[in-house]
């Protein structure tokens, strides 16, 4: 009994630090949005007094349907486009020699050692009307002079798989390490070809990375708002740069937390489909990761 | 029928690292073929050779008329069963024994009904629907071995495979393995680096090292009449005598005389050697009968005396370290076919007797020095070793090898 007791003491005592963190830092934020979303605004730009469903109603703004759109849709290519490059690094990195891959490893992790700010200002730098890639490109007669390589969709797609990849390579080259080689052997041995086998065998096992992946690159794509800001134009506007806009340029806090708390829900929905695949997995745990 | 698979020249380099020298040999249509070694003596890499997960630098491998030596594995009529089983982890047993006629497009209703022959086969119904993480070593065992029994192959490899499982599960393993062989009449190719396995399931054994064959017999002639020095200490334990002829008896003995022995060895000399020449001589423990009186034998036997050293008590059978002189140390065994407990006991120190039958003492064509390595070393610290005088049948005795 008193084992148990002292067993369970440990368990809770453990637990406590970060359970409490993560109820004051996280759980309680995100209920506080949630309250706000039913309150008036304030015409100072704070929060008004009693509840109301205004701002809900609000919600069924004649814009919002594209922008939701076009953030599902930017996030999810993003993600899959993220994915079909990072199998392959990963699993190159996972398959080379001890020194290539730590050497491969870090240069993974190096562009963390900028600031994510700097690095998506370089790359407005780079593809600028006035920059050295357009006057190449156009010297090369690649590109037409009035054409631009900033503000469009794609400049957005392509940053932010830029910013993305090293929070699926890592992911999935700890998947893929782990992977016994033996069973492409095996499956190849009962008449696999090479694609057979890597498809049934290979990425059902490296699932739980895939999974990971997944979900380490479809969070932040759809709270992006950074990216979309500074590279994007008016058509490449995402749910993050409306809640951005409600907050600072309307300031009208219930409508910009009415906005987050349907973000918050849409994030919710893969994670809970997610987590069930884990349990049944109960493969690599995910580090936790700020939306920028 | 005699070359049904056929190793012709093969060699295979790592780097610098000579894994597979010119090796040359056949495997019969239906026997079970054993690769027999220490680890990193070429065994793994025939096998991977023959499955197809490797090329070799040189030579060819033909089964049954075809040379196989370019085909990918997939286009190979051999499986194999991997040393961990190699089990699809998300795959159920079912899914996993049906895996290769999936691949191969074949109906519905005849996968189903090969795996469920499969099922009966392994005796793995009840288990059908569970997935690897969920079954014990032994049943991953059968299901690796089903899964690649269906797809009906010229040959199974089998790639260490009962090294895995304990000992109890190992040896009724190894007694399935080949009920399951009797019943398929497919050929096995074994690889294994546990004598006691290869003895018990083989009808040949090729005993490999250092990427060559040392030998290729029955279990009988590998044990009875090895080649090589290598042979005879990794297979079993045996005492080796070096020494030259020194008279020709007749066309069928000789004796040989032994650098710090007085007695000059009667030996049979079936490898017609002439006065002079070097000899290498392997006898076997069991070869030797111990007594404290001289014993009565006929004129073909050596004598020697000697004193004990070291006893070792089995059960079954005893193990004797006596010193023949010089502080040379040699091993003999006494089984207790017939055992009195009132017969004279030798013990510890005691002047003994021992003698064994020319015809057991068995000419090596090749010795290597740094083969002795792989005999059991003499107990070192002698004095402090008790005899256990007292019998104890549920015992010690060591099982195979």
């Amino acid at each position: 009994m008193s084992l148990r007791r002292r067993q369970l003491f440990k368990e809770w005592g453990l637990t406590a630090p970060s359970l409490l963190w993560l109820c004051l830092f996280f759980l309680l934020p995100t209920l506080i949005i949630f309250a706000i979303s039913f309150k008036p605004s304030d015409p100072l730009g704070g929060v008004g007094e009693g509840w109301t469903l205004d701002t809900i109603v609000a919600l069924r703004n004649p814009n919002y349907p594209e922008i939701i759109g076009r953030t599902l849709w930017m996030s999810v290519l993003t993600t899959v486009i993220t994915l079909a490059l990072s199998v392959p690094i990963a699993y190159h990195i996972a398959r080379s020699k001890p020194w290539k891959r730590d050497l491969m490893l870090l240069l993974t992790v190096l562009p963390f050692w900028t600031s994510f700010l700097i690095r998506i200002f370089a790359w407005k730098a780079v593809l600028h009307p006035d920059g050295l890639l357009k006057k190449a490109l156009v010297f090369c007669h690649l590109l037409s002079p009035d054409s631009l390589l900033l503000y469009r969709p794609g400049t957005v797609l392509m940053v932010m798989i830029y910013t993305e990849l090293p929070f699926a390579i890592l992911p999935l080259y700890a998947a893929v390490e782990k992977f016994d080689f033996g069973l492409i052997d095996a499956a190849m041995d009962l008449g696999a070809g090479k694609l057979r086998a890597y498809l049934s065998v290979f990425i059902p096992g490296i699932r739980s990375g895939l999974l990971s992946a997944c979900l380490m690159v479809l969070i932040p794509c759809i709270g992006s708002y950074v990216i979309p800001d500074v590279v994007g134009g008016i058509d490449s506007m995402m749910i993050g740069n409306v809640i951005a806009q409600r907050t600072f340029v309307d300031r009208n806090l219930p409508h910009a937390s009415a906005l987050a708390a349907v973000l918050t829900m849409v994030m919710f929905l893969p994670l809970l489909y997610f987590l069930k695949g884990k349990k049944q997995e109960d493969g690599t745990a995910t580090p936790a990761r700020e939306v920028v | 029928m005699e070359d049904f698979l056929r190793f012709e020249g093969i060699t295979k380099t790592y780097g610098s690292t000579v894994a597979v020298d010119n090796v040359t040999f056949s495997i019969r249509r239906g026997e079970i073929f054993s690769l027999l070694g220490p680890s990193g003596c070429g065994k793994t890499t025939l096998l991977r050779l023959l499955a197809g997960f490797e090329a070799p630098d040189s030579g060819r491998i033909i089964l049954d008329g075809e040379d196989i030596t370019d085909l990918s594995p997939n286009h190979r009529k051999v499986n194999t069963v991997f040393q961990n089983y190699a089990l699809f982890p998300h795959m159920n047993v079912r899914d996993n024994i049906a895996y290769g006629l999936r691949v191969a497009k074949r109906p519905r209703a005849e996968i189903n009904a090969e795996v469920d022959r499969m099922l009966n086969l392994i005796q793995m119904e009840a288990h059908a629907r569970k997935k690897p993480g969920q079954i014990s070593g032994g049943q991953k065992q059968r299901t690796a071995i089903a899964r690649a029994l269906i797809m009906r192959p010229r040959v199974l490899l089998l790639d260490e495979p009962l090294a895995a499982l304990d000992l109890k599960l190992r040896q009724r393993m190894s007694l399935e393995l080949s009920l399951i062989h009797d019943e398929v009449g497919i050929t096995f190719m074994y690889v294994t680096h546990d004598q006691g396995e290869a003895m018990s399931l083989s009808d040949r054994i090729a005993v490999m090292n250092n990427g060559i064959i040392e030998q290729i017999g029955t279990p009988v002639e590998i044990y009875e009449a090895p080649k090589s020095s290598f042979v005879a200490a990794f297979i079993g334990d045996t005492n080796f005598f070096d020494g030259r002829i020194c008279e020709e008896i007749d066309s069928e003995y000789c004796r040989i005389s032994v650098p710090g022995l007085q007695h000059k060895l009667l030996c049979f000399n079936d490898k017609k050697l002439r006065r002079g020449d070097l000899v290498h001589l392997s006898i076997r423990p069991e070869k030797f009968q111990i007594s404290l009186e001289s014993p009565q034998v006929g004129p073909k036997h050596n004598v020697l005396q000697a004193t004990v050293e070291d006893i070792i008590y089995q059960g079954d059978h005893t193990c004797y370290w006596v010193d023949i002189g010089n502080d040379w140390r040699i091993s003999l065994i006494r089984q207790h076919s017939r055992f009195m407990l009132d017969e004279h006991p030798i013990n510890w120190k005691n002047q003994v007797y021992i003698s064994w039958l020319a015809d057991d003492g068995f000419m090596l064509e090749r010795y290597s020095e740094a083969d002795e390595e792989l005999l059991q070393a003499p107990p070192q610290s002698v004095g402090e070793i008790e005899v256990e005088e007292e019998s104890d049948p549920t015992g010690v005795s060591e099982g195979g090898a």
